[in-house]
């Protein structure tokens, strides 16, 4: 087991050289004070109204999610080898998306599978033939990374939808300036607080042709009962623009305009945090309120930017996940930088029978399944939930893949009973503009908070941490 | 601005107001129920509590008696009276978070921390004193979210809106303790002044906060016709009709000036404005108070709605 303070020794193995000034301030800060630093950061976080919504738990519409003031580390070669990654594998993404509503020579080719494309749900044949500006796709990308030992690091999953967290990577770095000024005066570490500006640049550059020198982006939610809702109103803010919902956007002749209060307002770019499915009732879901009735046609007509463009889930699904090394190298005709974990493709039937065999030593996945639900790890299961797993693997392997149980790496965590290592894994945003590729060194690091656990989403009683890229 | 930033400003700061209104219609009432019949008369301070707060028939839709533990209950915590206090607050949260973006930190923290503090209070308090202790905790969240507006906002197009909700809901509160009041301030044949009278008159001006004012304005002990001078055309009286009026034609003319457009709201908002300024109490009096005061929730309702259709959707 692999931990990020203490290395590959259990127990009173070296600190590792990006650990050392945090170790030192650990062993001198006494716990009453580490733990009323803990109190006053969640107290802040209340304050500030930094809730999230549990779907399905009505107790809890508005809940914190917790937030561990040790920070976890990243020096600065690791990050340099992490950024050289993400850029590869953004750049093969919006290449692969732009090649399957074009060309499809991936698919001729015979590298990726025609079924797992048009028998995708989120594939969108109203993208066939579409142009997006400067054939980006995936303007803002969330990418999944796990660490297993001091040299590598895998992705686990790839959000190439609409991706989020990265408020929390903002105020988590807020919170901790304001609680632990000391222990930054030990430690040189990159800003990450540039990141809406990056962001704002990102979406400005890809602005429809038509639009003026200076874009209008808005930001579109779906609305105060979303569980993200918070960080739309935050990043609105931080960006400068409006948030909108549907009801405030209109589409007339192909044109979509906000309405203000003084009158109507033409938009260029639309950062939309809301589904496909929901964008537009005329063209997806005719039940949804939270759409444009419109937006898809004056998309289509090139007068608005969608930021990320309209079928891009075909991208970041677990299936196609497992052929990302293929589809780096028929693109950008290199090897891919960051590994992918192995993965088993429950449709093939060899993999298959493996996976029912091993079922116990694995993690199985749903193929479009987030946030945690929906899978099984089977180290971690008894033996009726694993038999009734293997029943629903049985009636429908096309939507599941398989991966082993990675030990993740561990960092240290205040927990009741003291400092203890809990696995973390980490989200960095990765932003794709006309011009750049930009990421803001740092990211979302997520925390296990119960022993032993692996699964560190937030719906399932995980916490997040700051995350430190050390300056050179 | 979206219209819909504008229309949460403008609702936010309504239902604070109005929040801060009940709190204090149940505390005049408390008041008045404390003290003998023989000082209050036989009439129900319930009843009335219900009717001043605008909502009579959904009360008695849901009980048949207006008591102290009926009225409380629905005024200040039901959750199936839209306009309890309990969900005035609610709704201000609501607009507020929608809006997160256009408050500053001070006043998303007044509302937040109004909203998570009312949560303690569960179902309703244990004692009158407690009650007592609720009310003026509703007034002291009503204050600071006021001051924190007036003291933290951009003098810009979102503060206008908010001003606009808080003197459209202040006017119509103000009209409404007046007509349900009016009877009481007719000028009666006998027994003008009697301990019955002052009580009730004092309460209307308590329930405004303007028992102190009327002294430093009239110096003189408390009459009906004065009562209504002072809450319907006083301008140096906060919540006068005539000072809400000044207030709403200031923050529209500031909003017209802005967009370089006047339109229907602004000339509603004028034409209010004059009738106020050349009415005298007496004429009123004369011509029959309770119809210029049904006339002017009217009035007042029409300008909500002009400002809606301009400017909110």
């Amino acid at each position: 087991m692999f931990d990020e303070m203490k290395g590959n020794g259990s127990t009173g193995g070296a600190i590792r050289p990006a650990y050392t000034a945090l170790a030192a301030w650990l062993d001198e800060v006494k716990p009453d004070v580490l733990d009323f630093r803990r109190r006053e950061a969640e107290l802040l976080f209340r304050r500030i109204g930094i809730t999230f919504a549990v779907y399905g738990d009505p107790e809890a519409q508005e809940r914190l999610i917790p937030f561990d003031v040790i920070p976890r580390i990243l020096s600065a070669p690791e990050w340099e080898t992490l950024q050289r990654g993400l850029e590869q594998r953004v750049k093969a993404i919006n290449a692969y998306i732009k090649d399957i509503y074009h060309r499809r020579e991936i698919l001729k080719a015979g590298i990726v599978p025609e079924d797992l494309v048009f028998q995708n749900p989120v594939f969108r044949p109203e993208m066939n033939g579409q142009k997006v500006p400067h054939d980006i796709y995936v303007h803002v990308a969330g990418i999944d990374i796990v660490r297993t030992d001091a040299d590598t690091f895998y992705v686990l999953e790839d959000n190439a939808r609409t991706p989020s967290g990265v408020s929390y990577m903002l105020e988590n770095r807020e919170i901790m300036l304001r609680l632990f000024p000391e222990l930054f005066s030990r430690y040189r570490i990159a800003p990450v607080e540039n990141y809406p500006d990056e962001l704002l640049q990102t979406l400005k550059s890809v602005a429809p042709p038509t639009a003026s020198a200076d874009p209008t982006v808005v930001l579109l939610t779906p609305g105060v009962h979303n569980s993200a809702y918070y960080e739309h109103s935050f990043l609105a803010d931080k960006l400068g623009v409006e948030l909108v919902e549907g009801r405030d956007l209109v589409a007339k002749d192909d044109i979509v305009y906000m309405r203000t209060t003084e009158g109507l307002k033409r938009v260029d770019v639309i950062y939309r945090r809301i589904d496909d499915d929901f964008l537009d009732p005329l063209v997806f879901r005719p039940d949804s309120a939270l759409g444009v009735p419109g937006l898809m046609s004056a998309y289509q007509a090139g007068n608005v930017t969608l930021a990320n463009a309209v079928g891009t889930g075909i991208a970041d699904d677990k299936a196609v996940y497992s052929y990302m090394p293929q589809i780096v190298k028929f693109y950008l005709d290199e090897e891919m930088l960051l590994k992918n974990v192995p993965t088993w493709r429950c449709r093939e039937d060899e993999h298959l029978s493996y996976v029912l065999d091993h079922i116990e030593e694995l993690v199985v996945k749903e193929v479009h399944g987030s946030g945690g639900y929906g899978m099984l790890v089977g180290p971690k299961s008894d033996k009726t939930t694993i038999s009734a797993f293997r029943a629903k693997l049985k009636s429908n392997p096309k939507n599941f893949i398989a991966q082993p149980t990675l030990a993740l790496s561990t960092c240290p965590t205040c927990v009741d009973e003291g400092i203890a290592p809990r696995h973390v894994d980490l989200r960095p945003f990765v932003l794709s503009g006309r011009d750049s590729i930009r990421i803001v060194p740092g990211g979302l690091t997520r925390v296990a908070l119960k022993k032993g656990s692996l699964v560190v989403n937030s719906s399932q009683g995980g916490g997040t941490k700051d995350t430190w890229v050390l300056d050179r | 601005m979206l219209s819909r930033t504008a229309d949460n400003l403008y609702w936010l700061a309504r239902y604070v107001e109005r929040a801060e209104y009940l709190a204090r219609i149940l505390d005049t009432t408390l008041r008045l129920t404390a003290l003998p019949l023989a000082y209050v008369g036989a009439s129900n301070e319930w009843e009335s509590a219900v009717a001043t707060a605008g909502c009579a028939s959904a009360f008695f839709a849901a009980h048949d008696e207006a008591n102290e533990e009926t009225v409380t209950e629905f005024l200040a915590f039901s959750t199936s009276n839209p306009s309890s206090i309990r969900n005035c607050f609610e709704s201000a949260r609501l607009n507020a978070r929608a809006v997160r973006t256009a408050l500053t930190i001070e006043m998303w923290d007044t509302i937040n921390s109004a909203w998570l503090e009312l949560r303690k209070w569960g179902n309703g308090p244990a004692s009158r004193e407690e009650f007592a202790r609720f009310l003026r905790w509703v007034l002291e969240s009503s204050l600071r979210f006021d001051g924190s507006a007036y003291r933290t906002m951009l003098r810009n197009d979102a503060y206008w809106f908010s001003r606009l909700g808080v003197y459209i809901e202040r006017a119509d509160n103000t009209a409404r303790i007046l007509d349900v009041k009016y009877h009481l301030l007719l000028p009666a044949h006998e027994q003008v002044g009697g301990p019955l009278d002052y009580f009730q008159w004092s309460s209307i001006l308590r329930s405004v906060s303007a028992l102190t004012a009327y002294h430093w304005v009239y110096r003189e002990n408390v009459k009906p016709w004065l009562v209504a001078d002072l809450l319907m055309l006083k301008d140096e009286m906060p919540r006068s009709l005539a000072n809400c009026y000044d207030n709403l034609m200031q923050n529209l003319d500031r909003i017209a000036n802005a967009y370089g457009r006047q339109g229907p709201a602004q000339r509603q908002a004028r034409t209010v404005r004059a009738r106020l300024e050349n009415s005298r109490i007496d004429e009123i009096f004369q011509t029959g108070l309770h119809e210029f005061i049904e006339e002017f929730i009217e009035d007042n309702n029409r300008l909500g709605s002009a400002i809606a259709q301009q400017y909110l959707m």
